[in-house]
């Protein structure tokens, strides 16, 4: 119990932090429902993107940096075929082109480099990322492109009765939680209840263990690397349609990474939780948090969000380095 | 024939202990500082300074400092562009609002302030490594970026958030034009490299070096763990902060709070991939090699008559980067200055390998 404090401590602060809008009346009750839900729905998008590095981590214990490009060059791919064929076919062809990524990744960078120590890794997939950056920008352009959903974009009022003015809520974010949801329960049935799934897990588990018992541990890093790339594409899809197709997306996404410290490395209810955690903690601390900031030290604009995620995974590396559901195996110095 | 150390004995301590104790090495070296101090003032263009020279002996600066930590101490850093940024707004700060200091002075102050920087965002190694360190350090690039951009009094006040300096006066003697700040910014990083060949090389190295192979083993045999890591981030973060400040003051001139960013983090952490970690020569051939990539490959196409366009330019540029990273951590995990030292080995038995 007593290594608990600190989080739980930690956790009664956020929470504080999080309804102190409320209690202290600095907002009205609708608008704070709008910011917990932007925060909501950009945390849906974290988590796409931390659930990617979590299905490669769990797997095959790298630390894929290249998630961000994957994502981009994804997003991109779609974007790009999009314009000359129906949105199902480009997703399709998407993924095609994801699943030959994969196993070009496992062919040239993962399995020369098999048994090297973490960090060697990582940096490999720093390289990986580079070149995904580089090569979807010189294959599909570099301008902001779009991608067409098919959803209308007028926000939608909500909830008048319950609140003052109502809330305004987007349809393309409704639809990409829904989808996200959906991702994720796919993603559950097919670890839980197929045999690759289990194959996998075993794997996550213990790699030698896996492989003693003849399970093919390189086709297991192609499947995984697919399937964090058809995460990748949906993350890239739902952005895109949101913001457009741009190079800024990669390094949006690294705030994947502080998602996973604050989730876990190993957990897939983590990234997800973590996810929301941190864009509801970012917005929150944008909105409410940044204008005193401003204010008391004179600032030229606010812009905490940048790196609240950052920190807030650094405090919480401090007190509890393995995360909300990390294994509890931890070096420790 | 030529490479060989037969007959070089060693009679005293002092002897034993030199930096450089083959004769020929040392030659070498002597011949090399002559050559840059003497003759590539006079025999380089202003193009060959301004693109090539300073920001390489600039960027050996904050790689060695890099190094010290990552290759050195075995703790990773993506986010040490943060304590470049504030080696650069220390000193210029110090410099506007204190303009009868020397400019030694400030750069070592600002050294300093990054180190303490260095030391705040290096407290997480104390309890986590690998991984986990990356995303912390990664927190010091965002908050960096961050801070520089939003606090005024940083950049005193400047509408545009960005700085310009002025040229700098030392002794006298002003550094204005290229060939000054080269071979003030030489007399620097070769005071820097003997300090850090020398810091590796003494206690302090070797503590560092224990922590890296296997940390808990460091500690059974004596060395504290939190001494070892703190120090090596201070050490690195003092180095990339004067590295930082002459950035600022003699290669950028007037910048902006996104000078310092990720790219240029991910960019020192290739610089001693590629050149070798765990080696100061390596991070000469680290920063000359980031160094002189883009420029090669600008010109590649062009002698040929190939058109391309500079966007096209810097995607190749990206992707060659990226496979190059892979390429050396596949085949040469130990980066160029380990083909240096084979060179070199097969050199001394050369021509008669028997």
């Amino acid at each position: 119990m007593k290594r608990h404090v600190p989080v739980l401590v930690l956790a009664a602060v956020l929470l504080a932090g999080l309804f102190a809008p409320l209690v202290l009346k600095l907002s009205a009750p609708g608008f704070w429902t709008e910011v917990l839900l932007g925060g909501l729905m950009a945390g849906v998008l974290y988590s796409l993107v931390a659930l990617g590095f979590v299905l490669i981590f769990k797997a095959s214990g790298v630390f894929n940096f290249a998630q961000g490009a994957m994502v981009l060059f994804a997003a991109l791919a779609v974007a790009r075929l999009s314009e000359r064929m129906p949105l199902w076919v480009a997703i399709l062809l998407a993924v095609a082109i994801m699943v030959a990524l994969a196993w070009l990744v496992e062919r040239l960078v993962l399995r020369p480099l098999v048994n090297q120590e973490g960090v060697a890794l990582l940096m490999a997939t720093l390289g990986v990322t580079y070149f995904l950056d580089g090569f979807g920008q010189t294959v599909w352009g570099s301008d902001i492109y779009s991608i067409d959903l098919g959803i209308a974009r007028e926000p939608v009022m909500v909830l008048e009765k319950v609140f003052e003015g109502g809330i305004l809520i987007n349809r393309d974010d409704v639809a990409a939680a829904v989808v996200a949801i959906i991702l994720v329960g796919l993603l559950a049935l097919f670890f839980q209840k197929t045999a690759t799934g289990r194959a996998l897990r075993a794997v996550a588990d213990d790699h030698q263990a896996a492989m003693s018992i003849g399970i093919p541990l390189n086709r297991i890093w192609v499947i995984v690397w697919s399937v964090a790339g058809i995460v990748a594409i949906v993350a890239g899809v739902i952005w895109g349609g949101k913001l457009g197709v741009q190079f800024s997306i990669s390094l949006v996404a690294l705030k994947a990474l502080p998602v996973v410290i604050l989730g876990g490395f190993t957990s897939i209810p983590g990234a997800i939780l973590g996810g929301l955690i941190i864009g509801v903690g970012e917005k929150m601390a944008e909105v409410f948090l940044g204008p005193p900031l401003v204010q008391m030290f004179d600032l030229a604009g606010g812009g905490i969000e940048n790196w609240f995620a950052y920190m807030l995974a650094l405090l919480f590396l401090l007190v509890r380095p393995e995360g909300l559901f990390g294994e509890k195996h931890i070096d420790r110095v | 024939m030529l490479y060989r150390e037969n007959g070089q004995f060693k009679s005293t301590y002092a002897a034993d202990l030199q930096m450089l104790p083959i004769l020929q090495d040392r030659l070498f070296m002597f011949g090399l500082i002559a050559f840059a101090f003497l003759v590539v003032p006079f025999a380089a263009s202003d193009y060959l300074f301004l693109s090539i020279l300073i920001p390489f002996l600039i960027l050996t600066v904050a790689a060695i400092g890099l190094n010290l930590l990552v290759g050195y101490c075995g703790q990773i850093s993506i986010g040490h562009a943060a304590f470049m940024a504030v080696g650069a707004y220390a000193a210029y700060n110090l410099w506007l609002r204190v303009p009868w200091m020397n400019f030694l002075v400030v750069l070592v102050l600002a050294g300093f302030c990054a180190a303490a920087a260095g030391m705040i965002f290096g407290i997480p190694s104390l309890r986590i490594k690998g991984l986990y360190l990356a995303v912390a350090t990664l927190a010091a690039q965002f908050f960096s970026d961050w801070v520089f951009a939003r606090v005024k009094w940083f950049t005193d006040y400047a509408h545009s958030g960005s700085v310009s300096t002025a040229p700098i006066d030392l002794f006298g003697w002003t550094i204005d034009t290229p060939t000054d700040k080269y071979l003030f910014l030489l007399a620097v990083l070769i005071v820097f490299t003997i300090l850090a060949k020398n810091l590796t090389r003494g206690h302090l190295g070797r503590a560092w070096m224990a922590t890296r192979d296997m940390d808990v083993a460091a500690e059974v045999i004596g060395i504290r763990p939190v001494y070892a890591k703190l120090t090596a981030f201070a050490i690195s973060a003092f180095y990339c902060g004067v590295a930082g400040a002459l950035w600022g003051f003699m290669y950028l001139g007037a910048w902006e709070p996104l000078a310092f960013n990720l790219t240029l983090s991910l960019n020192l952490l290739f610089m001693i991939i590629i050149g070798g970690m765990g080696s100061i020569l390596g991070s000469y051939f680290g920063a000359a090699f980031i160094v002189a990539l883009p420029i090669i490959l600008n010109q590649v196409p062009q002698w040929f008559g190939i058109p391309i366009s500079t966007a096209t330019a810097s995607h190749l540029e990206f992707m060659i980067f990226g496979a190059l990273i892979v390429l050396f951590l596949i085949l040469e995990p130990h980066g160029i200055a380990r083909l240096w030292a084979v060179g070199k080995e097969k050199l001394r038995l050369w021509p008669f390998p028997h």
